[in-house]
């Protein structure tokens, strides 16, 4: 019987449900087998389907992690791989995507939200709420005070160009729409992405 | 794109040019080896330097930045003269034969209707057609009057000789040539050409009329619509089409609508000038719907509070006086009329062009929002980093909030690909610490706005107050939720016109398609193009079955392709004027007697007949695709060449008006343009594989891998200089100067542009003061302040520098 590569990985991911490298038909000889190496690092893995967030070809990812996703158990990301029944890159990742794990764990994310005061040399740290009260109470102030409800020629404008939005083209579209709403709903002008930069 | 990623596979020429897909979207890249291993395709490369996608290239040419027009309209008038266009469907399916207006003109780089004082084209009423007395467009589909479209651009691009292009350019006419041989080769109906841009046709102050140029040669070719056609931008962050699609711009909202100007003071008025009727007797003019997905998307944002009476809450968008793009923000807080700004995402300091001036802009604001993953350098401008970041925090009174989101593998939601398909992913980790997804922060920041408007009342805070937020849990809302939302449904039972007595659509239903969208309040739904993503079927970005019945690289079942699950558009032009395929070998959609039929979705009714002509172009008045532009573009309805804003050579073909002669430039940067006789080297930013924007310099691997900004130049130019590979160099512009290590290589070589030597230096633009890798100066300390004409892209691409060897930077010196 022929197998192809894809059959293979289904059945192994059969397999490695079952916890046992014997379901690949080894029979006894793979249970000693299996019981004399160390256990494949995905085999308790959960696997999830995500694309890589680069480039715009959006390559289809299979992203491994530990924790079963139940509620209050925090799963880590352990590693990446191109999704084989993806029909732009069928598996493939390039230099980017192949590291992209580094970006998930990079040292440089950012854990908690931080606040400058004006004239400060450092951040600190502070709560969420502090932080979001803080920016809808300097939102409100700014469109308050500077808001256009008409223009010279008495035409109703409602426009607020004292403040400024750039949005993201990374995030989903979901988040996207959010954001455009939010954005336009207090006359928000000034609302970018990276789409012509 | 106009096609797709996997399309690739069915061209018979590839031409990559304004881009680098091997380097920067590598696994799309595979499409074109494919072609090239089972198609029989030739790649052909066309760039200033010698890049990885050139080592495969069956042709390479090089190209002087910012000439591509040059090149291009030399390409068309080698196909008009050669007789190398496919006549049938340059007449079935474009404006080739329309008459335009007598008074219509082009004389010394400009069109008719030039205002010098305003710099810009203040009556554009020649570019346009004569019209009948029912508004129909005259039409010589002999293609004999002078004033017909095809006859004017003979003319027009008369002047771009093989000899004025080598001039221009830089490119040897025998290789300019062997170029137009390659891509004539496709004017048949059984050959097609793909071309693969990005951003080196996009950042340039002509970038939207170097793509237009490129349409304009695939439609002579007969090469849109087609298998391995198509004019296809590669684009760049993962979901930088959904967000465009979603409109994160200055001028739109969903789908491609309109924000409303201060011209359009009623709904009565605004309406008017975007409903717009055909031009053509028959044809679809998609846009006559356009009050349909409006109502639709106003009832989407403002739910109940959107009424007939109210005119939809048509008050409750802003109207814009002038576009505040990016280069417009920047040019606005510079001047210290900005008080806020929110950074979700972008690194606006490295991102935007001239740094310095973004940096000074971000100083003078009252306060600044970043939500981002990683950090940033625009969280951080005020944090002083030696040299890289000369700063004194102190003098910087602006409060900074750094807000810490979640990353793609930490959320679930959709995303929309280069090939305009939607597909979703799911979530496999928590963020670390903190961290929170940009919905529910979003989401949070609207329910203390809200909740301080319902306390305290203030400016105009209906649409606050009434912005729907009709989610499960608004706090957080489910994001398979959203994309019903943004897909749109029924408010009210909906009638079947047909049979009164029968529903069209019963209160609550999934919109099946924006066909079924109404203008009187009974469909609510964000964004119209993405109306069938999530229907009463379920969640078509979720589809996986990766089955390609034809072969073809249709993949119809994966995910959801915006408009419609079409996977290439106006596919309806893969077939002549009666429905017949052109050839076996491009068979695509074609008319079977009583329907359309083929692989993929038609572009209008699949029962409408081919004698009825409807053409492909659906959201053209005319049905027809424009090779003349009409009033559409702002510097004119036939691409010219100009100069860059730093002009290497005064332009051979009008030195009066060298540069495009409507770019915006701010008072404030008068004088921030270069001459070549201070600056004698033209610059150009790129991209590495290694790299992604401004993000990977925070990943380890890829820091190791490219761990230091360097300036790429060519032996001659280091000779000169006395400069080898790993020197410490100087580069500068009229904006400012970094250093960088040498990287001297045979990719970039000099050539002959005017009769004079042109050495050109390409600096990669990844690295900056925060993150892995070496710390550096940002590259947009060199470039220009200026865009795009159209759509104010910087001219990241194309400027002027000088070059010098120097000392390392003080901290590299250091820990050297
Ligand atoms: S793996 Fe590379 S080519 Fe694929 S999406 Fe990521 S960055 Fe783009």
């Amino acid at each position: 019987m022929g197998i192809t590569r894809r059959q293979f990985m289904r059945v192994s991911a059969a397999g490695l449900a079952a916890s046992t490298v014997g379901a690949l038909g080894f029979g006894d000889a793979g249970d000693a087998l299996a019981a004399g190496v160390r256990p494949f690092k995905l085999e308790r893995a959960t696997e999830t389907r995500n694309a890589c967030p680069y480039c715009a070809v959006s390559c289809g990812v299979l992203i491994y992690s530990l924790g079963d996703r139940s509620k209050n158990a925090r799963s880590e990301v352990i590693h990446v791989e191109g999704d084989p029944d993806h029909p732009v890159n069928r598996g493939t990742l390039c230099p980017r995507g192949a590291a992209v794990l580094d970006f998930v764990r990079s040292p440089n994310r950012l854990k908690y939200p931080m606040h400058r005061k004006a004239g400060s040399d450092k951040f600190e740290r502070v709560s969420w709420d502090f932080a979001m009260d803080r920016i809808a109470r300097l939102m409100k102030d700014d469109r308050d005070k500077n808001f256009v409800a008409k223009n010279r020629d008495g035409v109703t404008v409602n426009r607020w160009v004292s403040t400024g939005f750039f949005g993201t083209s990374s995030q989903s579209n979901e988040a996207g729409y959010l954001t455009y709403k939010l954005a336009r709903a207090t006359g928000i002008l000034g609302l970018e992405n990276q789409a012509r930069i | 794109m106009t096609n797709s990623w996997n399309d690739i596979k069915n061209a018979d020429v590839i031409l990559i040019m304004g881009g680098n897909a091997a380097e920067a979207h590598p696994c799309g890249f595979k499409w074109v080896v494919e072609a090239k291993a089972h198609n029989g395709a030739k790649l052909v490369v066309v760039d200033p330097r010698f890049t990885r996608s050139a080592a495969v290239a069956d042709f390479y040419a090089p190209i002087r930045p910012g000439t591509d027009i040059a090149f291009l309209s030399g390409v068309m008038r080698y196909l008009l003269g050669a007789g190398k266009i496919q006549q049938e469907y340059v007449k079935a399916f474009t404006n080739a034969g329309y008459i335009v207006k007598e008074g219509f003109k082009f004389e010394d780089g400009l069109f008719a209707g030039y205002d010098e004082a305003k710099k810009n084209y203040v009556d554009r009423s020649t570019w346009d057609y004569e019209f009948d007395e029912q508004g129909m467009a005259k039409v010589d589909d002999t293609l004999q009057h002078p004033r017909c479209v095809i006859n004017l651009l003979k003319t027009h691009v008369d002047r771009y000789t093989p000899e004025m292009v080598e001039r221009i350019c830089g490119t040897p006419k025998d290789k300019f040539l062997k170029v137009c041989e390659l891509i004539a080769s496709t004017s048949t109906g059984d050959r097609s050409m793909t071309s693969m841009y990005a951003l080196g046709w996009t950042q340039h102050t002509t970038g939207a009329q170097n793509i237009r140029s490129m349409a304009m040669i695939q439609l002579l070719l007969g090469n849109i619509g087609i298998p391995g056609g198509g004019v296809n931008a590669l684009r760049g962050h993962s979901n930088v089409q959904g967000i465009t699609d979603l409109a994160l711009l200055s001028t739109s909202t969903p789908g491609y609508l309109v924000l409303p100007t201060d011209r359009e003071a009623t709904y009565a008025d605004y309406m008017k000038s975007r409903r717009f009727k055909p031009q053509r007797p028959g044809q679809t003019s998609f846009w006559q719907n356009y009050e349909k997905f409006f109502v639709s998307q106003q009832k989407s944002f403002f739910g109940a509070a959107a009424t007939k009476d109210n005119d939809w809450a048509y008050d409750y968008l802003p109207k814009f006086d002038v576009p505040y793009d990016a280069l417009k923000i920047i040019d606005v807080m510079a001047a210290g009329q900005m008080n806020g700004l929110f950074c979700q995402g972008m690194n606006i300091m490295m991102a935007g062009p001239n740094k310095t001036k973004i940096r000074n802009g971000l100083s003078k604001l009252k306060w600044l929002v970043s939500i981002d993953p990683l950090e940033t350098e625009t969280a951080r401008f005020w944090e002083n980093h030696g040299e890289f970041n000369d700063v004194d925090p102190k003098s910087i009174q602006t409060e900074v909030f750094q807000l810490p989101a979640t990353a793609f593998a930490e959320e679930e939601g959709s995303a929309t690909n280069s090939s305009r398909l939607i597909q979703w992913h799911w979530k496999a980790a928590e963020g670390p610490g903190e961290s929170r997804g940009d919905i529910q922060i979003i989401s949070d920041l609207r329910a203390r706005l809200r909740a301080l408007y319902a306390k305290e009342g203030g400016a105009f805070p209906d649409p606050i107050l009434n912005l729907a937020w009709n989610y499960s849990d608004p706090g957080n809302p489910d994001p398979a939720e959203v994309l019903k939302d943004i897909n749109g449904y029924a408010l009210e039972d909906v009638p079947d016109p047909a049979d009164p007595a029968k529903l069209l659509l019963r209160a609550g239903q999934l919109l099946p398609t924006f066909g079924v969208m109404r203008d009187d309040g009974k469909t609510s739904g964000g964004c119209w193009i993405y109306t069938g993503v999530y229907t009463e079927a379920g969640n078509m970005a979720q589809r996986r079955n990766a089955s390609d019945p034809t072969g073809k690289g249709v993949y119809p079942n994966w995910g959801f392709s915006w408009p419609a699950n079409r996977r290439i558009l106006y596919n309806r032009a893969s077939a002549d004027a009666a429905g017949k395929p052109w050839s076996e070998r491009k068979k695509y959609m074609w008319w079977n007697g009583s329907k359309w039929t083929g692989p993929d979705v038609p572009d209008y009714a699949p029962t409408v007949p081919p004698d009825k002509a409807v053409g492909p172009f659906i959201m053209n008045q005319e049905g027809t695709a424009r090779l003349f532009a009409r009033t559409g573009m702002p510097d004119g309805p036939f691409p010219e060449h100009y100069e860059a804003m730093d002009a290497f050579i005064a332009n051979p073909l009008h030195p009066k008006v060298s540069r495009n002669p409507v770019v915006r430039v701010f008072a404030a940067d008068a004088k921030s343009f270069g001459t070549p006789d201070k600056f004698p080297i033209v610059a150009t930013t790129y991209r590495l594989t290694e790299h992604f924007h401004y993000w990977t310099k925070n990943a380890h691997a890829n820091a190791v891998l490219q761990p230091e900004l360097f300036v790429e130049m060519g032996e001659r130019l280091a000779k000169a200089k006395g400069i080898q590979s790993g020197d410490w160099v100087e580069v500068t512009s009229q904006r400012g100067s970094i250093k960088a290590k040498a990287a001297v290589t045979k990719r970039i070589r000099p050539i002959m542009v005017d009769g004079k030597p042109c050495d050109i230096v390409g600096v990669p633009i990844h690295y900056g003061f925060i993150g892995l890798t070496r710390k550096a100066h940002p590259v947009n300390t060199l470039t220009p302040p200026v865009g795009d004409v159209s759509a104010q892209t910087p001219e990241f691409k194309a400027f002027l520098v000088d070059v010098k060897k120097t000392t390392p930077p003080a901290q590299a010196a250091a820990t050297a």
